[in-house]
């Protein structure tokens, strides 16, 4: 069983209660379809476990067959900068057929970003290098494809639609 | 498969329909050999292609990548061309299979290669394996801790 080998921090995104008993967190890409399909999956176990779910996001863009998901990442991440990277999240994988540069910044206007501040974030050296280091950071801990998921600290290779994970997520808590 | 410390055994295989790649070659690097199935399966392509978006961190380490099976030398053409892969896929096609058998990593059910990974030092000795399931993406985690590892040395 593969561990995460850089334990959730200060520099990850992280949504909903903090000192949640359950901790999910994805690698993911925003052009992978399978991740598109997952997108929907963890609101809705979000909705249901509530307090009890911690989940957490880090970037997995595979960049030689997903041209735009670098970008994507970035875009994400320029968005945190102006405390905004979840509505950008959810934003990417709802618009996730088109992620080309003009569309990245027509969805920091939509989101109602300083748009000019966005763009001049998105050339940022740290913001690349955070992708990669989330990259890397998955690599190392047995990401062998997108989205992978650990739970508290364990990959879970089962499947991920939401009946499996769901009723898995609810007998770490009983 | 071969053991960990033994000289990996040579060969000398088709990478491009004009091209071959010999193990002795690359004397002076780390080789990565990832044995696997077959061209174009769901499995491998995953596998492939997550190696090829990991090669930048096998490359801090002076590692190259080699693919293996027993596609034939215009299935890997056609399969790297596909994918935008960065590194080469060697034929063991004729006779079928040789070098898997040599890395003692050939299934004679399938007639395929195992999926088996084999890291080798700069002397050309294996300093890691790993024998994976075959329904299963062994990742890049056990590599780059086996590279790691030996650059601690």
């Amino acid at each position: 069983m593969s561990k995460l080998r850089i334990a959730v921090n200060s520099k990850d995104h992280i949504q909903g209660n903090a000192n949640a008993p359950i901790e999910l967190l994805e690698y993911g890409d925003y052009q992978c379809p399978h991740c598109g399909h997952a997108y929907p999956i963890i609101k809705s176990i979000q909705k249901k476990m509530g307090a009890k779910l911690k989940f957490v996001f880090r970037n997995f863009p595979l960049a030689e067959v997903h041209p735009n998901a670098v970008n994507a990442a970035v875009s994400s991440e320029a968005a945190a900068l102006q405390n905004k990277f979840w509505e950008m999240h959810d934003h990417l994988f709802e618009y996730q057929s088109r992620l080309d540069d003009e569309s990245l910044v027509k969805y920091a206007g939509q989101l109602k970003l300083n748009v000019e501040q966005f763009e001049t974030d998105f050339e940022k050296p740290e913001l690349i290098q955070k992708v990669d280091a989330d990259f890397e950071s998955g690599v190392r801990s047995g990401v062998n494809g997108t989205p992978s998921f650990f739970i508290n600290g364990e990959k879970f290779n089962d499947s991920w639609e939401e009946e499996t994970l769901l009723s898995y997520l609810e007998t770490l808590i009983k | 498969m071969l053991a960990v410390g033994t000289k990996a055994p040579e060969f000398s295989l088709a990478s491009t329909p004009d091209q071959k790649v010999q193990l002795s070659q690359l004397k002076g690097k780390k080789v990565i050999l990832a044995f696997y199935p077959a061209d174009w399966s769901p499995v491998c392509s995953d596998q492939m292609g997550l190696y090829n978006e990991t090669l930048k961190l096998f490359h801090q380490h002076n590692a190259e990548l080699i693919g293996i099976s027993v596609d034939s030398k215009w299935s890997h053409f056609a399969f790297c061309q596909d994918r935008k892969f960065h590194f080469p896929l060697l034929a063991d096609f004729e006779p079928k299979g040789a070098v898997a058998k040599l890395y003692d990593v050939y299934d004679a059910t399938e007639g395929e290669s195992q999926r088996a990974l084999f890291v080798i030092d700069e002397e050309g000795i294996i300093r890691w394996n790993y024998l994976s399931p075959v329904g299963m993406n062994p990742g890049a985690d056990g590599i780059l801790d086996a590279l790691e590892s030996m650059d601690k040395k």
